[in-house]
């Protein structure tokens, strides 16, 4: 490797093309700190469709929809080793051609790239109803998604959440404390058991219930009532709900739909090995395509061989650090990120390691279900995740069981 | 030296910070955040990988 002060790498570096980070929100910001941090000093470009810098999403659910919504609030300090990258904002990327090495955006714009990292995330799913054009619905993904909803949460306003996910369920508890009247209905048994498991998960809603939340599990949404704007939510058992605010948090879709046509597996985010590089559909890696945060879908051998996408926090932050380690050629054995997440919700803190979904069996292992209390998650007798209301020390005392 | 900020207004005491810098941040007996205020120029690292994690983004590096 000639040295910096060597002529020939200058004028390379001066033909050399960018590492393309496609999305800049966390995984992309977080991907450029990465690459800079293990020592690549190149160009790098980000290209993302919203409008604002990279920001912290989670608030957006829970505190800074209690309070006033602004990308002051929420944006990422950006480090002076990034001052350099090039940000292409409000813009997105249409197509990607894996072979020549170059995306296109909407401008009809051609991109050229050195490596290409994907970081476009996901988009909330909607609900398919007859009457969609109405006003007053929302999701809750971005700073601006959030802006017009906390526009709407006046006190006594009907608000109608749909799904009981965690962003449902931290929407409906920051609804309420703003004073709303709130109903969530949702196709499960309990709200967020998918991750918490049944007896966690009815505590949540008793908890939910306690603050006058109405909560229908086990019913859907089958068309809206309304003139111009939402009035009404009809549900499958023929019911229906009296609605200002309808809020839908029914889950995600991936955004892979630019890489259509480059042999890639997209069935579910973008496969990808452990190293996060893109896999065609032989299995082969591609050397310079790379996939970040919620849309990669890869194996940690912590767990099993199965390929998983993890929608947490804390995942573009480590995916990010593998890039660019693997990029500049630090990866060292496998990579084994520890799922982390936490959620708000009333005066409920609840933290989270480990993959709770994959477990078959869950135990109370400390406190009291109705006050604080941390369950351990199980597999095959082998812990997999825990997960605590409050608690906090106990909960990180179970995390080394997954490093 | 590197002096060491965290908005308590913001941090929830979730603690992910300690397991990045753990010679810097520590959940004490009642599972409050404590940390010390300066931190020798060899924690940078660890520090910033500490504000990367943070959930709700309270810690800075005061330069």
């Amino acid at each position: 490797m000639p040295d910096a002060g060597d002529p020939h790498r200058r004028i390379a570096t001066l033909m050399v093309h960018p590492v393309l980070i496609v999305g800049a929100s966390m995984g992309g910001l977080r991907t450029a700190e990465a690459l800079r941090r293990f020592g690549y000093s190149g160009p790098i470009t980000a290209i993302g469709d919203e409008p604002h810098a990279p920001y912290n999403r989670p608030p957006l659910s829970k505190a800074v929809l209690a309070e006033s919504v602004s990308h002051e609030a929420v944006a990422f300090e950006q480090r002076d080793s990034t001052a350099d990258v090039n940000w292409i904002l409000g813009v997105r990327v249409n197509s990607a051609d894996l072979e020549h090495n170059v995306v296109t955006d909407s401008n009809g714009e051609v991109h050229p790239f050195s490596a290409l990292v994907i970081a476009t995330g996901l988009r909330p799913r909607r609900l398919s109803v007859s009457n969609g054009e109405l006003r007053g619905r929302h999701a809750v993904r971005t700073l601006d998604d959030a802006i017009a909803l906390r526009a709407e949460l006046k006190p006594g306003a009907r608000v109608v959440i749909v799904g009981a996910g965690f962003i449902g369920c931290e929407v409906a508890a920051t609804a309420r404390t703003l004073g709303c009247d709130v109903t969530v209905v949702a196709p499960g048994t309990h709200p967020m058991h998918r991750s918490l498991g049944t007896e966690l998960a009815s505590e949540m809603q008793r908890r939910h219930e306690s603050k006058g939340v109405v909560i229908r599990m086990k019913t859907s949404v089958t068309d809206l009532v309304g003139e111009s704007s939402v009035e009404g939510v009809i549900l499958d058992d023929g019911t229906t709900l009296p609605c200002d605010v309808l809020v839908e948090a029914i889950g995600s879709h991936q955004n892979t739909e630019w890489l259509e046509g480059n042999d890639l597996d997209l069935s579910a985010g973008v496969l990808a090995d452990n190293d996060l590089r893109a896999l065609r559909r032989n299995g082969t890696p591609w050397d310079n395509v790379f996939v970040v945060g919620d849309v990669a879908r890869f194996p940690n051998p912590a767990y099993d061989d199965e390929a998983r996408q993890i929608e947490h926090w804390n995942i573009p932050t480590e995916t990010a650090k593998r890039v660019a380690q693997v990029f500049t050629g630090q990866a060292h054995g496998a990579f084994r990120p520890i799922p982390s997440f936490w959620t708000d919700q009333y005066d409920n803190h609840l933290l989270a390691y480990g993959v709770l979904s994959i477990a078959d069996d869950v135990t109370l292992i400390e406190g009291d279900v109705t006050g604080d209390c941390v369950f351990g998650y199980y597999r095959s007798g082998k812990m997999v995740g825990v997960c605590g209301i409050g608690m906090r020390s106990v909960v990180q005392s179970h995390r080394t069981n997954f490093v | 030296m590197i002096k060491i900020d965290v908005d308590m207004a913001k941090c929830q005491h979730y603690g992910q910070c300690v397991f990045e810098a753990p010679n810097v941040f520590e959940l004490n007996n009642d599972d409050k955040l404590e940390y010390t205020a300066t931190a020798d120029d060899s924690e940078r690292a660890n520090i910033e990988a500490a504000i990367d994690v943070c959930p709700m983004q309270a810690i800075r590096i005061v330069e």
